[in-house]
Formats: C-alpha cells, structure tokens, sequence
C-alpha cells in the first residue's frame, strides 16, 4: 500500500455504521431550524424588524450578552487559570462545582439567584439595606442572570487552553526573571488567546439565548428585562405564533452573522 | 394525577415536527374510548388560576368514575389555547376568559361554569398599607402584572382603567401563579391576582378587595375538543365540574355563573 493510496483511503472509504449516524444526527439538528424557515411569512418581516419592542428586545440582548461576556471574561479568566496551574487542596471539588450551572436547570438557576440575590436572598437584602441596589427586575439582573449561566462556558474553555498550551514558556519566563504576574500577562495570554476567544463565543453566544434564569430572576418587561428569547416565549404564548417564528429567525439571523464573523476574523488559527 | 406545564409542550412540538411515529404515544386510549364507558385517561388543559380547584375535582372524578384518569396541564391560558391549536393531545380545555377559548378553533359550544375577580395580593399584615389600587401608583412601590395576553392581565388592565390610575409594573408574569410567587417570595410588593389564588395562599400573602375589580370579572367557560383522544370521558369530566364541580369551586372563592 503506497502512502497517497492510505491517504485517499481515510476519505473516500467512510465506514456506514459511522456515515449513518452522522447524517441522522446532522438532520436532526437542522430539521427544526427547516420548519422554522418554511413557517416564515418574508413578506411581513421587514415591518416585524421595524417594530419598536422588535429593536428594544434585540438591542437589550446584544447589550446585556455582551456585557455578561464581558463579566464572564473577568472573572472567568482568572478561575482558570486558578484551576489549570495553582494546585490547591480541593481543586477536583471546586472544578466539579463549577460545571454546576452547566448541568442546572436555568430556571432552578433563576431561583437559586433569587433567594441569593433578590430582595429578600442571602445578599440580596444586605445589597438592598446598605446600598439601595435591587437586582430583580433590572437590566442588570438579566447581566447577572446570563453571566451565572455562561460562565462555566468560558471557564472550561479556557482552562481546556491553558492545560494544552505549553507550559515551558512560562517555566522559561521565570527563569528568565518574570513574576508569575508577567509571565501570565506577556506569556500565558497571548500563548492562549484562541481559547480565550472561543471561550468568549461560547459564552456569549449561551447568554443570547438565556431565557430561564433571566425570566424567573430578573422578570419580563419590554425594554428593561424582555430579552429576544423572552419576546419569543410571550408572543407564542399569545397565539401570535407567525410573530413568535419571525422573533425567532431575526435572533438566529443575527446571532448566525456575528458567530461568522468572529469566527473568521479570530477562530481561523485554530 | 400529575401536573405538567412544559412536558405537554414539548410533546406538542415535537408532534409538530414530525417524530410521533416513533412509538405509540397514547397506549389505552384507542380501546378506552371505543363504546360508551367513561374509562381511561382525560387530559385536561386548564388555566393556571384553576389548579388548586380542579386537582380537587380530578381526585373526586376519578373516584366517582373508576378506570379514569385525569392528568392536568396548568397554565396561562393564551398559552394553552397555542397549544392546543398546535396539536396538543388534549381532551377538555378550561380557560380563565372567553377570548383565550375562542381562540381555540376546536372548542365544542363552550360553557361558562363560574366567575372570578381580582385582588391586591400583599406580604402577610400588608406592610406597606395598600387600601386600593391609588396606593400602587407610587415609584417606590414594586408591583407584578400578569401579561395583557393572559386573562388575568387584561381584567387587571381593565380594572386599572375603571380606575383611572397609572402603575407601572416592574415585570409581566406568564400567568397569575408566576405574579403570586413574586409577592410570595418578596420580590415585588404587590400583585392583581384572582381572589380565588390569594386565598388559596392566605397563609403566605393578604388579598386586598378593591371595588374596581367589579368591572373586570373574568368568566371561565370549559368545552371538550374536537379532536378529543377521550371524548366519553372528556364529557364525563366536563359534566361533573358543571355539577358536583361548582361547590369545590365556590369554596375557593369562584363566584357561579
């Protein structure tokens, strides 16, 4: 066997138990956005898109995904790197704690954050006695809401690039005399921006399409809290089912166009 | 007897989609509901204010008629009535206003069974002494509305009319549960609930009657579908709540029609 016949060999010849399956489970996942597409009314979607509570849920979600991202980012960081190269007793314990919100529910996750963070929650009433600050029914309570579901996506992003990434580099930056600070801010991070920008996506892309730990936590009203994924849910609750399809591609359509967009300006590498 | 708001759903969308044909959804009712036996399962979609009442009457039903089963979906009632029109598998529909049932293009000549009218729901002892719906007008007050869609939204709507004040909600709830659990956890300092919901939680949260609630009475009518799985038995239902129905129903605070 020549080696250019080996490499045709894992193209052309895909075994069927593996074909199979991979085909299935590619409809399965595209039906549903198929009957979506066929159920849309095009004629009528240039007036949806021009609706005032259209624009206000849309630009409520692109500010409060971005900002939870942004959040996330912050903190998220850090917690991986915590996790990835400081050994710590309880380090397995507090990685398992972490993909917590990933496996909850988020409505449960919307009612855990009240009785933490609503008016009466664990401190939520010390934040409303001492500072005023309610977060229930706020737009920073859908920021809160999205970023406690999203952030697992980034911290296991980024931890998954910090254990991949060579540590010798930073092992030679601090023989070379670098504080653990500067190897982290001049080594580490640059070594593992990729993953860190996936992360990001991810996470983002999770927080637009949070909806229930925002609607149970930070409620629903056009304009302060009602998110694109909320504005879907109420306009199919109200028997506007051809309203509820046009909100759900515009959300689609956007979140599609970012995702591209990103993803070829700083996902190509890797 | 077990309650499911999302599950039926889902089902419906899934049937939406076409992946009924993997198993045999509906196992009984194709031989329950041959002849005239009020036997098998009755799937009963019922809005959200009913359930208390109606988790009562299923008990007394399936007592009364053995080999019956009643599974109940409560909910808003605009969404019930969405997915019903989708296709959900459902034998009898009690919706908490005329609108929501006549949005069901498969509803048999509906009845109207009882009435029902709003109240403040407050923290218990109402700390923040409401009297009326002029005392919900203020900034600092925080206060839950269900959504214009759901019958409890438009009779608060038409009772903040009647009135003649202005309050800004902080949230609109899916259904009047969801605006109850609000005041019940502390969230927000009052909601227009029915009286039937506030007293059903007396034990946690106040009802507060106020006179503009007259104008905003909320007729609940009930029907069996068309496309009913168990039509002999939905019927069965039906006509015990319009008759033994009505005094558990007038204990909670319904008013009869």
């Amino acid at each position: 066997m020549t080696l250019t016949e080996r490499r045709t060999g894992t193209t052309a010849r895909v075994p069927v138990p593996l074909l199979l399956p991979a085909v299935l489970g590619l409809i399965f996942l595209l039906l549903p956005l198929v009957g979506l597409l066929a159920r849309t009314p095009w004629s009528t979607l240039p007036q949806r898109l021009a609706e005032p509570e259209v624009v206000a849920a849309l630009r409520l979600s692109l500010l409060t995904s971005t900002l939870a991202t942004l959040l996330c980012l912050a903190f998220g960081v850090p917690l991986a790197w915590l996790l990835a190269r400081v050994e710590f007793p309880g380090r397995r314990v507090v990685r398992a704690l972490i993909t917590v919100p990933l496996v909850l529910p988020p409505v449960v996750g919307g009612i855990a954050l009240l009785l933490a963070l609503g008016r009466r929650g664990l401190v939520g009433s010390w934040l409303d006695s001492t500072f005023g600050i309610t977060l229930p029914f706020t737009t920073a309570g859908v920021v809160v809401a999205e970023a406690f579901v999203a952030l697992p996506f980034l911290v296991i992003a980024v931890e998954g690039a910090l254990r991949g990434a060579d540590t010798r580099y930073e092992e030679a930056a601090s023989t070379l005399g670098a504080t653990r600070w500067t190897a982290f801010t001049h080594v580490t991070l640059p070594l593992v921006a990729p993953g860190i920008a996936a992360g990001a996506v991810l996470c983002w892309a999770r927080a637009l399409g949070e909806f229930g730990a925002t609607i149970t936590f930070a409620g629903n009203f056009p304009g302060i809290t009602q998110t694109m994924p909320l504005a879907v849910y109420q306009t199919m609750e109200s028997g506007d089912l051809e309203g509820a399809v046009v909100l759900s591609l515009i959300l689609l359509a956007v979140s599609v166009t970012i995702l591209a967009a990103l993803r070829d300006r700083w996902l190509t590498s890797s | 007897m077990r309650r499911s708001r999302v599950a039926v759903a889902g089902l419906a969308a899934l049937l939406a989609f076409g992946f009924a044909g993997c198993g045999d959804d509906n196992p009984g009712s194709g031989t329950a509901s041959s002849g005239n036996a009020v036997t098998g399962p009755v799937t009963v979609f019922a809005a959200a204010s009913l359930t208390e009442s109606f988790t009562t009457i299923g008990e007394r039903f399936e007592r009364a008629r053995p080999g019956t089963t009643v599974t109940f979906s409560f909910a808003g009632s605009s969404a019930l009535a969405t997915q019903i029109n989708e296709g959900a598998p459902a034998d009898v529909f009690a919706s908490a206003a005329p609108t929501n049932m006549a949005a069901v293009t498969s509803a048999v000549s509906p009845t109207t069974f009882v009435r029902n009218q709003l109240v403040i729901a407050v923290a218990k002892g109402n700390p923040k002494g409401v009297t009326g719906l002029a005392g919900l007008t203020g900034a600092d007050l925080k206060v839950a509305l269900c959504a214009a869609a759901v019958p409890c939204g438009a009779a608060a709507r038409t009772a903040i009319e009647a009135a003649g004040v202005k309050i800004t909600p902080v949230t609109l709830e899916q259904d009047v549960k969801a605006a109850l659990s609000k005041v019940k956890l502390g969230e927000v300092d009052a909601a227009l609930v029915y009286r039937t919901d506030a007293r059903a939680a007396a034990a946690e949260i106040d009802g507060i009657e106020f006179p503009e609630s007259a104008q905003a009475m909320n007729d609940y009518p009930i029907a069996v579908l068309k496309e009913a799985p168990n039509p002999v038995a939905a019927q069965a239902f039906v006509d015990y709540v319009l008759a033994e129905g009505i005094t558990v129903l007038t204990e909670a605070g319904f008013q009869a029609s």
